[in-house]
């Protein structure tokens, strides 16, 4: 039911209360917004349950939380807590460098990112409920998450064309089970739903990634870095609903002030994209 | 013959590409609704789920929900499922202050009534005039706290309404567009093919 939506990152209820105000369909309880992971270093973790527990407590919508890649126990933890979705997130300091959380576990469903179509069937087979793009978190610049969602669709639609000898050859290409190869033959689409994350700044950057065809978007940093978190969040609700429509676009996009300063791919030494495998 | 219909679904938030599969699957010419002009085109509106604070914020910044609003005062049939129901209620419990409520139906429904995300359940339920059940997927949905004398209740679970019928409108706490079986939408296409040919007479 998060489909047409926007998701916002936010790190205390108050901002939680601003972004359900501004029509948001979840949001994400997190310590810092990637912006100041980035800024801060050190290891990122899970959250502290009180702060989670505060947020569930002042919005109705549901309620995500982030785990470490591979930290089953930070994710059992949010099961117990009673989060509505748990994202096994790269921009967290990931907990194991080679297996990802077996989802299955768990009644609570996952979302996961992914910069390819590979990716994404991997977290799929591991049992996510929901795929994101990735995009590179903290940036305030669309660019990656264009990079991983022009990826996975085109990667999509080349296996729709493809003959069923040649899906043989796509699943080791792309090191992804078969089966699933097989079904996105057959359907055209991901057998869960696809989103899109990572930079995303305006109303702009929201339609962009729905014309390209993400389902829902995520925004992070994008909001609370801006100089009018509340107006922003809530022009960027009506951009994703009216996503096709520019005369709409151009009217939400005025007055906002100024989106949250943004940072060059060439300018960052780490990548969170490139966590998870 | 039925007099011919176009049937809309609002397209704001939520799932309504899933209504819009279901409705063509049973042939019906289908338009999303984004606006009050795209309103005035069709002749029924399905309201799918998804959340209804975020649909009610929408409603109100595209100025739809004025025009809905007095279109169902003077008898627009309307199917809202999950959310939908939510907003077609005439209160909601634990919803919003400045929640819109459509008062499509004399109802008043508990928004996240069965709890949150990891409370959702699916089951097969009887549903009136239908042979076999129907496999209802309940996902963060409402509960009909409280119901009007002029409502009809087609289907319950745990004594709890979960399926309900006033005039042209019919409300599901359920959502029987996440599931193969068309026989509900069936339900609503009538609707709008017989208010649409009581019109048009």
């Amino acid at each position: 039911m998060l489909k047409g939506g926007v998701i916002m990152d936010v790190v205390t209820p108050g901002q939680a209360k601003i972004a359900e105000d501004a029509g948001a369909c979840a949001v994400m309880a997190l310590e810092r917004v990637p912006a100041d992971i980035r800024k801060d270093g050190g290891v990122a973790r899970m959250s502290d349950p009180d702060m989670i527990e505060g947020i569930k407590a002042a919005v109705t919508i549901p309620v995500m939380a982030k785990a470490r890649i591979g930290h089953f126990v930070e994710a059992q933890i949010l099961q117990a807590l009673g989060v509505d979705f748990i994202d096994e997130s790269e921009v967290l300091t990931p907990a194991d460098e080679a297996h990802h959380i077996d989802k299955y576990k768990f009644t609570t469903p996952f979302v996961c990112g992914a910069t390819n179509l590979g990716e994404a069937l991997r977290r799929i087979s591991e049992g996510a409920a929901l795929i994101r793009s990735k995009g590179e978190a903290g940036t305030g610049n669309i660019v990656e998450a264009v990079r991983h969602l022009r990826s996975i669709l085109g990667d999509i639609k080349k296996i729709g064309a493809a003959d069923s000898a040649e899906l043989f050859e796509w699943a080791k290409r792309l090191q992804a089970p078969l089966s699933l190869v097989q079904e996105i033959a057959e359907t055209g689409k991901l057998p869960v739903p696809l989103f899109c994350a990572g930079g995303l700044a305006t109303p702009a950057d929201a339609a962009l990634a729905m014309q390209l065809g993400a389902e829902t978007v995520f925004v992070g940093s994008g909001i609370f870095k801006s100089d009018n978190p509340a107006a922003r969040a809530k022009a960027i609700v009506e951009a994703t609903t009216h996503y096709t429509d520019a005369k709409i676009l151009a009217k939400v996009s005025a007055g906002l002030g100024a989106p949250m300063t943004g940072i060059g791919m060439d300018e960052i030494n780490q990548r969170y994209a490139d966590r998870g495998w | 013959m039925n007099a011919r219909a176009t049937i809309g679904v609002l397209a704001l938030q939520g799932a309504f590409d899933a209504h819009v599969q279901h409705l063509s699957a049973l042939d019906a010419d289908v338009r999303l609704v984004k606006s009050a002009n795209d309103l005035h085109e069709v002749n029924g509106l399905v309201i799918p789920g998804g959340e209804s604070t975020t649909m009610s914020n929408l409603l109100v910044a595209s100025g739809l929900g004025k025009t809905l609003s007095k279109k169902i005062d003077d008898g627009f049939p309307v199917f809202g499922t999950c959310a939908g129901m939510i907003m077609m209620a005439q209160s909601i419990i634990d919803g919003r202050p400045d929640q819109i409520v459509l008062n499509a139906m004399d109802i008043e429904v508990r928004r996240n009534g069965y709890g949150r995300q990891n409370d959702s359940f699916e089951q097969d339920i009887d549903i009136e005039s239908f042979d076999v059940p129907f496999h209802a997927l309940f996902i963060r949905a409402p509960i009909i706290e409280k119901l009007g004398d002029d409502v009809e209740v087609l289907s319950t679970v745990n004594g709890h309404p979960v399926l309900v019928r006033q005039g042209t409108a019919l409300a599901s706490s359920f959502h029987p567009e996440l599931v193969p079986d068309l026989r509900v939408h069936e339900i609503f296409i009538s609707i709008v093919y017989e208010s649409n040919s009581s019109q048009v007479r």
